[in-house]
């Protein structure tokens, strides 16, 4: 049945409901250029999203060289044929005139267009002299979460065996460190061990911090399919926000924030005091439980009321729910790695499923989700600071392997120390200590915290900047080179979803003007280099998509992710396929950890492990002590209160997130028309009982402000948390007029203006859900409401103040639901 | 006065001491944005130390003050955040960061130390309580060490050799 459907008003679409353990339905969407119908399509080439974690396969419709449309994947696993909003819409911003289409290198002062020989030149004669004169240290790599493995794993490689740098780290660490930090923690190594699978089984569904319909709206719509269906899960939410999964929910919890730990250690209480403890499973596959039971023993509901501001009710209310699933299924996000105590709270809704032995069975799942599409990948390709693999630093013998592997003497692949995190990388190029840095595919300049700090960063001389991406970025405008990229439906390569799926991701149409794929620009720049392994031959082997995947593969084999039992032709045709895929499992493995925990030992392990508290690592000998058969950790922490708090000057609190209508730095989404005019300037959410304690309107022009800095945009009133502030973040400034930072008129739109530098210790993720605020109106409202969707979490608390978000005829989206 | 009183006097010392220094060295590097939060954190655990030990003090006769405020709005403080604020853009106060946790880790061991005799002697005496009290904090300092250690393996390599 054939309905259309405008996909800005309604971003989930029509129903298809389901019963518990039966199969999702198919729903095929399918977007095509105005003017244009399935019939006139030339070819349909496979891909999958690059705007968002869920990884949703899709193809694209190609005429006459351009892409007009898209249309969802019927046959995967992940959608079964659905698309999100920034799916459907975002394909046309690849065709933005605004695109970089040559390299640019600074003169006197200016970008001026150049030749690729030109660019490159410049950058290795820089490389090399800061080789000669102070070392590998000198030089830094900060990728993103939106390239390809294939390119992850090249670059990988040019930096730490051909470069010899420990500093190379995605921007996956602002939004997925966390989750990989948790996993490796609880089960040794990272990897999810859930599958997206458990929500069509799953009797309770726990999201903790986790605004999923708005960061994996698919996947929302499978949670919404099955709430229409025949035994629907009950759902507990944690968020400060009236998400629209707070709206489902049969218990939401609105804590205080940076006070995650102490409600889940009230959980944990909880489900301890009243026994609904699998005594069984503790024995046979974790360490560490009484630790933890002695831990939270004093954590009642009531203290954790006082400290997170919720009635204690509800939080026994949320335990009963927990302890009484049959199938649960928990998933967390930035409302937790974002937030004070990040990977102490993570791993405590590991332990919540470790007591309770939910796990490795349909519906018993966790899901630490990944924000960026290819977060995944950086992981697992060691493009962010692990190693390829899954390889432990502090292990020789991992380190032997890689060595062998690349053909080079293990000396020169740093890892006497972590590899360093991008908030350190940042660090260091203010000391001045590190001298270049190569920016790939993402934009520090909105998107860290402390803008002011960044751009003066970024801005000095002593500091080569090199920026690779498809526009004049805001940190494009502050480097020494541009590189032109050509990005997703320009270039073939591989990546893997939250939940493990490998999607290929095919070439569709040339990239425009001179751009080039991110890894024909890496394999130059390591041919250029000269860079060799120790027998005098070239370090990189590789030259092409599908042998950088052949590469990886040898690389993966025996580790977690192995995908030696891919290939890029396995991988065409047919649906996703989820990671381990070798002999054993010819076709991948839905769920890790069915049969015990499988990467802990101390031989195989990622990690030996972090205070939680402290991020302090752990040493081999401690961790054979601790776990010398290779279990699951149980590791307890204690509630630390947030380092900033509210008080006179600054008395609220003020986080900030991602919306349905945009994705980092909105490179793309601000250039696609649909999506920009749903959500087109920045906004400031408060309550209406702080809205009329300070006499705000709908509308009003408000200031936010914090020590670090202050921004300006129109308020709307919510039913979010009283004293809590929240703005979308990731509006900058390239569609204005002062381009890339405030000026004289244009005044702080970009919600890190004002957070803090701070991060989790263990994690290193930096923290955007902690700041303390002021909010002061500059000028009445016009009469015009906030920018804001109606539609999502920023719902008016009024329903009549505000007209309803619609997309229009441009927004009209065929759904074919079998 | 006995020898388990003047260990605990010689670690109401050395615990106060260690909470000063750590809100010392926060201050001081305030740019080291890791090290400034982290070490006000562990700079808490010692005063609470100070003041258990001068709880248990005074049930072994032995009048010890809780643990002093170190003032973090005086002069001192603010001289120290902003001179912390002026070298940031420079490389050599890596090595004034390095000496510092270098310090903070000694003290922190000589802590342990002292932790580590007077649980001896509490075991010795049958002092049920005096064990609880070291027991409890000295797994802290241990973490105190370990943090120490952690940032000084990770430090070392870049700021050892960016020096010209």
């Amino acid at each position: 049945m054939d309905v259309s459907v405008d996909r800005i008003a309604l971003p989930w679409g029509s129903r298809t409901p389901y019963g518990r353990d039966e199969a999702w339905p198919v729903r095929v969407d399918t977007c095509l250029a105005d003017g244009v119908d399935a019939g006139g399509v030339q070819r349909w080439v496979q891909a999958a999203s690059i705007l968002h974690s869920d990884g949703d396969a899709m193809d694209i419709a190609v005429l006459d060289g351009r892409m007009v449309g898209v249309r969802g994947r019927a046959q995967d696993r992940v959608n079964r044929g659905r698309l999100e909003p920034k799916d459907l819409f975002a394909w046309q911003a690849n065709a933005s005139p605004d695109r970089l289409t040559r390299p640019l290198v600074r003169r006197d002062g200016r970008l001026v267009e150049c030749d690729w020989a030109t660019a490159m030149d410049r950058i290795v004669a820089h490389s090399r002299e800061l080789l000669e004169e102070r070392g590998p240290g000198a030089i830094g790599f900060y990728t993103t979460g939106q390239l390809y493995l294939e390119e992850y794993y090249t670059l990988a490689v040019l930096a730490r065996a051909g470069i010899g740098t420990n500093h190379l780290d995605g921007n996956t660490r602002l939004c997925t460190s966390t989750a990989a930090e948790a996993l490796k923690e609880s089960f040794g190594c990272d990897g999810q061990p859930g599958t997206y699978d458990d929500i069509d089984h799953a009797d309770v569904i726990a999201l903790f911090g986790h605004n999923l319909a708005e960061t994996q709206p698919v996947q929302w719509m499978r949670v919404l399919d099955r709430l229409e269906g025949a035994d629907p899960p009950r759902l507990l939410c944690v968020d400060p926000r009236p998400t629209p999964v707070a709206r489902e929910a049969t218990v939401h919890l609105a804590p205080r924030l940076g006070t995650n730990v102490a409600l889940l250690n009230a959980l944990l209480h909880e489900i301890i005091r009243t026994d609904r403890v699998d005594h069984d499973y503790i024995a046979a596959h974790t360490v560490g439980y009484e630790e933890l039971a002695s831990r939270v023993r004093d954590s009642t509901p009531e203290w954790a009321a006082a400290i997170c501001d919720v009635p204690a009710a509800r939080i026994t209310e949320a335990a009963e729910l927990l302890g009484s699933a049959d199938r649960l299924l928990s998933t967390v996000l930035q409302g937790v790695y974002q937030s004070h105590q990040a990977t102490a709270a993570a791993v405590q809704v590991n332990n919540l499923h470790l007591i309770r032995g939910m796990l490795g069975r349909p519906g018993a799942g966790v899901l630490q989700m990944n924000g960026q599409p290819t977060a995944q990948n950086t992981r697992e390709c060691g493009a962010d600071g692990d190693l390829p693999g899954f390889r432990n630093w502090q292990n020789d013998a991992h380190i032997a392997e890689l060595a062998d592997l690349w053909n080079v003497d293990p000396k020169t692949i740093p890892h006497y120390a972590p590899p360093t995190h991008a908030m350190q990388m940042f660090r260091y190029a203010e000391q001045g200590s590190l001298r270049m840095l190569w920016v790939t595919g993402t934009n520090p300049a909105v998107s860290l915290p402390e803008l002011s700090r960044i751009r003066s960063i970024l801005a000095q001389e002593r500091l080569f900047v090199v920026v690779q991406d498809l526009f004049l970025t805001e940190t494009a405008q502050l480097a020494d080179v541009v590189l032109p990229a050509a990005t997703w439906g320009e270039k073939t390569g591989t990546f893997t979803n939250a939940d493990r799926t490998v999607h290929l991701s095919d070439k569709a149409v040339e990239p425009p003007g001179e751009a080039r794929p991110d890894l024909e620009i890496f394999l130059d720049y390591a041919a250029r280099m000269e860079l060799r392994d120790k027998d005098g031959g070239p370090l990189i082997t590789w030259h092409d998509p599908e042998s950088a995947f052949e590469a990886w593969k040898r690389c993966s084999a025996g580790r977690p992710c192995d995908y030696t039992g891919l290939t890029h032709a396995r991988l065409r045709g047919g649906t996703g396929i989820q990671w381990p895929c070798d002999e054993d499992a010819p076709h991948g493995t839905q769920r890790l950890y069915t049969d015990g925990i499988t990467w802990a030992h101390p031989d195989v392990c990622e990690s030996y492990g972090k205070d939680l508290e402290t991020g302090a690592t752990d040493d081999v000998v401690e961790y054979r002590s601790l776990n010398p058969e290779g279990k699951a950790v149980i590791r307890a922490a204690a509630y630390l209160p947030p380092h900033e708090q509210p008080d006179d000057q600054y008395p609220f609190q003020l986080a900030t997130g991602r919306t349905i209508y945009h994705f980092h730095t909105r490179t793309k989404t601000g250039r696609t028309p649909q999506l920009n005019e749903a959500a087109p300037d920045v906004w400031v959410e408060a309550s209406a009982s702080d809205a009329s304690a300070l006499a705000l309107e709908e509308g009003d022009l408000v200031e936010v402000s914090t020590p670090r800095g202050a921004m300006r945009g129109r308020l709307r009133v919510t039913g979010i948390r009283p004293g809590l502030l929240f703005v979308p973040f990731h509006y900058g400034y390239w569609d204005t007029k002062a381009g890339h930072a405030p000026d004289g008129e244009t005044a702080g739109r970009a919600a890190n203006e004002t957070t803090v530098t701070d991060w989790d210790p263990v994690s290193k993720q930096p923290l955007f859900k902690t700041a303390a605020a002021a909010l002061r109106r500059v000028e009445r409202g016009d009469g015009h409401p906030a920018p804001a969707p109606t539609t999502t979490a920023s719902a008016p608390s009024r329903a009549d103040a505000v007209p309803g978000t619609t997309g229009g005829p441009a927004a009209l989206v065929k759904e074919d639901a079998g | 006065m006995n020898g388990i009183t003047l260990t605990l006097r010689a670690l109401h010392h050395g615990e106060q001491r260690l909470a000063d220094e750590l809100t010392a060295v926060a201050e001081r590097h305030r740019t080291e944005h890791e090290v400034h939060h982290v070490a006000t954190d562990l700079a808490r655990w010692s005063r609470e130390h100070v003041q258990r030990v001068a709880d248990t003090g005074r049930d072994h006769g032995v009048n010890l003050a809780g643990p002093a405020d170190h003032d973090t709005s005086g002069l001192l403080s603010t001289l120290r955040q902003k001179a912390a604020e002026a070298v940031g853009r420079r490389p050599e106060p890596g090595l004034l960061l390095l000496r510092d946790l270098r310090e903070l880790h000694l003290d922190a061991t000589e802590n342990s130390l002292y932790w580590e005799m007077l649980a001896q002697a509490a075991q010795a005496t049958r002092d049920d309580p005096l064990l609880a009290l070291a027991s409890a904090c000295h797994p802290q300092t241990l973490r105190q060490l370990r943090w120490t250690n952690t940032m000084i393996k990770n430090l070392s390599p870049q700021i050892l050799t960016s020096l010209s």
